[in-house]
């Protein structure tokens, strides 16, 4: 039989780092094969292998049965391979149009071209505006708009880098539909993930690899979520529930926030009231783009609140500064990494130092305690298992998921009495994802509060005991879960859509 | 007033601001790409002496425009040089590159500042350029004006109309993402710098061969400075550096007229004017816009590419 892609015995090194070591793995035409592994497992380097992006040290590569070495991007792209990348590689202040002629090599900017996007983007169920500037979108638009400029490529081979992981369940459903659409239009697709789930339900082959190399070849379907998990991490999940909950007083409260946008595509928000109690954990489901960042920016500080609309142990904290409220215990862990939750060109040392509340031991009347500094960087990468060589690697060159889990930790240290997290396992893997959620929970089991802003529904049901959902700028009520819950919340969500 | 003076003012005031659309259209393409060359003035300087000593020597003035050009590249190509092969500061080569253009100029025009040259004489059209008013004011300059605001057109249109413009703007907004889906972030920086040199050497030419016909090695007096803050004006939209050369152009004809009119403030007040003017717009710009997110400006602006990342 004739295979799309075979690879054979491919090894990159970086240093003494053996990123790939002797991978084999074959894609037939017209399947969708899935990469599993855990951050760090090489599945990144093996696909730049793929897309030109990167060379291999030794190995071979054959494309149709024929030898395949692409030198570049350009001329994987000639072959028909597209790629859907994990850290989105688009352009902020360019429109969408411009962004997806941008990755065609083909196309003029003569061709009128919007309508076919939005042709593409009607078939594939990926809603978007052309015109829109994608500085101005959220995460999970972005990404459509990053499948989408794939899609219009009519590859012969796909890869998608953790594509789900910003979409909503119907968008999720919507996107399978248009992949098993594309597979059958005989196009192969190479299926980077970490929901086992998903996987399951979607590909018919998968490869898993660990820490640089090949674990197995296998038909995921024969295998259950767990067994795949622990191949994948190589060791035994933990199970999560959290058993007795115990929750004490209202420790914070959102008191009749609205908010007018000021940004011409923002969310204005309605009316927005939530209690949340120590001990307890509330979830905020919802689309992106519902509002999210607009009460993010609140919550935060990095926007002042209305006079007592923001109240935490009974102070009035709406005009307080991001480190004003930390000082207060309020600690946060927004939803962009880089930029807003750390500084992407400082080492994690700096980043760590940068988000402790003044009176710390990690200064000394403003002096900075550097060995103070150092030991709690490396107990914070010690606990949550956050893979770098050392307390100084800059924040910007550590994968998304091990920033994710440096950030948490980072916060978690500190023993927050109120945590407000949004996306807290975005990019995650399954592993990882795994530790964070126990760390969460533990941190509720202590006393704290814990305030969830996420996208993903597993996450927020496996957490949290109270869910509300933010839909077009207004909060709903607690959602009751005892009696349907699953489809009242689906349905708040969507509900805005259908408008 | 009467309508010959406000005539001789309008011509004036285009012909002042012809300089700074060169030398800002070419550094707004330069900037749009992410690269922020502050070597501007230098490059003028260089171009203005190269086109004074070929029109001097030669007595074409098209062979002096044309050393202007080269002359101006050829000064941007060492920036091009250190800057995107090099990978030095962007900062700190564009000043050096500046202090160097004045000091060479300086060196090598030593020689002709006691020399006179044919001033580059103005197109005349027959019937267009003899209509009242119209044709003096739109059919009788030098064609350098005509082709200054061509090159407005010009840029506007490769940055908004072509591929390669579309891909320029790219690299500046994010040459990490351009490099991945496979654009050469390295060659399109180096052309536009190239052409951001060409720029500002006509500009400077203009100064030694339309404006004044002497040689002077402060001739170029700043106009390289202001020009890059008609980028930041114009928030890198082409067709506002027009409007920020006239303003600026203005305010210069302006202050020259007011001494002939004895206006009783001293001489050097006024000269400060355009500069004053230069940076209060700056920041009125700023005050105004405090609140939005400025999307114009390209966000890698003047930061350094590795292309191995």
């Amino acid at each position: 039989m004739k295979y799309q892609l075979e690879i054979q015995n491919i090894t990159k090194s970086y240093g003494d780092l053996k990123a790939n070591d002797d991978i084999s793995l074959s894609i037939k035409p017209a399947s969708i094969h899935a990469l599993l592994g855990e951050n760090g497992a090489g599945k990144s380097t093996l696909v730049k292998v793929i897309y030109g992006s990167l060379q291999a040290d030794s190995g071979q590569m054959q494309w149709c049965g024929e030898g395949y070495s692409p030198k570049s991007p350009f001329e994987a792209r000639e072959q028909g391979i597209a790629m859907v990348f994990q850290h989105f590689s688009l352009f902020e202040s360019l429109t969408v149009a411009e962004n997806i002629i941008l990755g065609l090599d083909d196309i003029g900017l003569d061709t009128d071209f919007t309508e076919q996007i939005i042709k593409y983007s009607k078939q594939y169920g990926l809603d978007i505006n052309p015109q829109q500037v994608v500085g101005d979108l959220s995460v999970g638009a972005r990404q459509r708009v990053e499948i989408i400029r794939c899609l219009m490529q009519n590859p012969k081979l796909l890869i998608m880098d953790e594509p789900t992981s910003v979409l909503t369940p119907q968008e999720v459903t919507d996107l399978f539909i248009t992949l098993r659409k594309l597979a059958e239009d005989g196009c192969a697709i190479l299926y980077i993930s970490h929901k086992l789930e998903e996987v399951r339900q979607l590909c018919s082959e998968a490869t898993i690899l660990r820490g640089g190399q090949l674990v197995q070849n296998c038909n995921p379907q024969d295998h259950n979520k767990q067994e795949l998990a622990e191949m994948m991490i190589g060791k035994k999940l933990v199970q999560l529930a959290r058993s007795n909950i115990t929750t004490g007083q209202d420790i914070f409260s959102i008191n009749n926030l609205s908010r007018k946008s000021e940004d011409m595509f923002g969310v204005d928000l309605h009316d927005i009231s939530l209690t949340i109690k120590q001990g307890s954990i509330v979830g905020i489901a919802g689309v992106a783009g519902n509002g999210q960042d607009e009460l993010m920016e609140l919550l935060i500080g990095e926007v002042e609140a209305p006079a007592d609309s923001l109240i935490f142990k009974g102070e009035d904290v709406g005009r307080l500064n991001p480190h004003q409220r930390r000082q207060l215990s309020m600690f946060f862990i927004p939803e962009e990494r880089l930029g807003h939750g750390a500084v992407p060109d400082m080492g994690l040392h700096e980043n760590m130092l940068l988000s402790r509340p003044q009176k710390s031991e990690m200064t000394n009347y403003g002096v900075i305690n550097w060995q103070n500094v150092e030991k709690l960087t490396q107990q914070v990468i010690d606990d949550f298992k956050v893979q770098t060589q050392s307390s100084k690697m800059l924040a910007k060159s550590l994968s998304g998921g091990n920033l994710q889990k440096f950030m948490v930790g980072r916060e978690l240290i500190q023993n927050p009495e109120l945590l407000i997290v949004s996306q807290p396992t975005w990019g995650v893997d399954a592993g990882s994802e795994n530790n964070i959620h126990q760390s969460l929970i533990a941190l509720a089991d202590q006393g704290s509060a814990i305030l969830i802003i996420s996208q993903d529904l597993d996450e927020i049901l496996t957490l949290c005991e109270q869910v509300h959902v933010l839909s077009e700028g207004s909060l709903s009520a607690a959602v009751d879960m005892e009696d349907n819950g699953l489809e009242k919340i689906s349905n708040l969500m969507v509900g805005s859509e259908k408008q | 007033m009467n309508e010959g003076l406000i005539i001789a003012i309008i011509i004036g005031i285009s012909i002042a601001s012809v300089p700074l659309i060169f030398a800002a259209i070419g550094e707004l393409l330069v900037e749009r790409s992410g690269v922020l060359n502050l070597g501007v003035e230098g490059m003028m300087i260089v171009g203005a002496l190269a086109g004074f000593v070929i029109e001097f020597h030669t007595g074409s003035s098209f062979l002096a425009v044309l050393a202007a050009l080269l002359a101006g590249m050829a000064i941007a190509s060492i920036f091009a040089f250190l800057t995107q092969i090099l990978l030095t500061n962007q900062v700190a080569t564009g000043l050096a590159l500046t202090l160097f253009g004045l000091g060479i100029a300086a060196f090598i025009g030593r020689g002709y500042s006691e020399e006179n040259i044919q001033l580059i004489s103005a197109i005349h059209i027959p019937l267009l350029s003899d209509f009242p008013i119209v044709g003096p004011l739109l059919f009788s300059y030098n064609p350098l004006v005509y082709l200054a605001f061509f090159m407005v057109f010009l840029v506007w249109w490769f940055l908004f109309k072509t591929k390669q413009g579309l891909t320029l703007r790219a690299i500046g907004d994010n040459h990490d993402a351009a490099h991945a889906i496979g654009h050469n972030v390295i060659r399109y920086r180096v052309l536009a710098i190239l052409f951001g040199g060409a720029m500002a050497g006509i500009g400077g030419a203009f100064l030694s061969l339309v404006q004044v016909p002497i040689w002077g090695e402060d001739m170029t007096a700043g106009r390289g400075w202001i020009a890059i803050g008609l980028v930041v004006f114009s928030s890198w939209q082409p067709f506002k550096v027009i409007l920020g050369a006239l303003i600026f152009g203005g305010i210069t004809i302006l202050q020259l007229h007011a001494q002939g009119f004895d206006v009783r403030i001293s001489a050097q007040y006024l000269s400060m004017l355009p500069y004053l003017a230069t940076i209060v717009i700056l920041v009125s710009l700023r005050m105004r816009d405090k609140n939005k997110t400025n999307r114009t400006m390209p966000n890698c602006l003047g930061r350094i590419f590795h292309s191995t990342s």
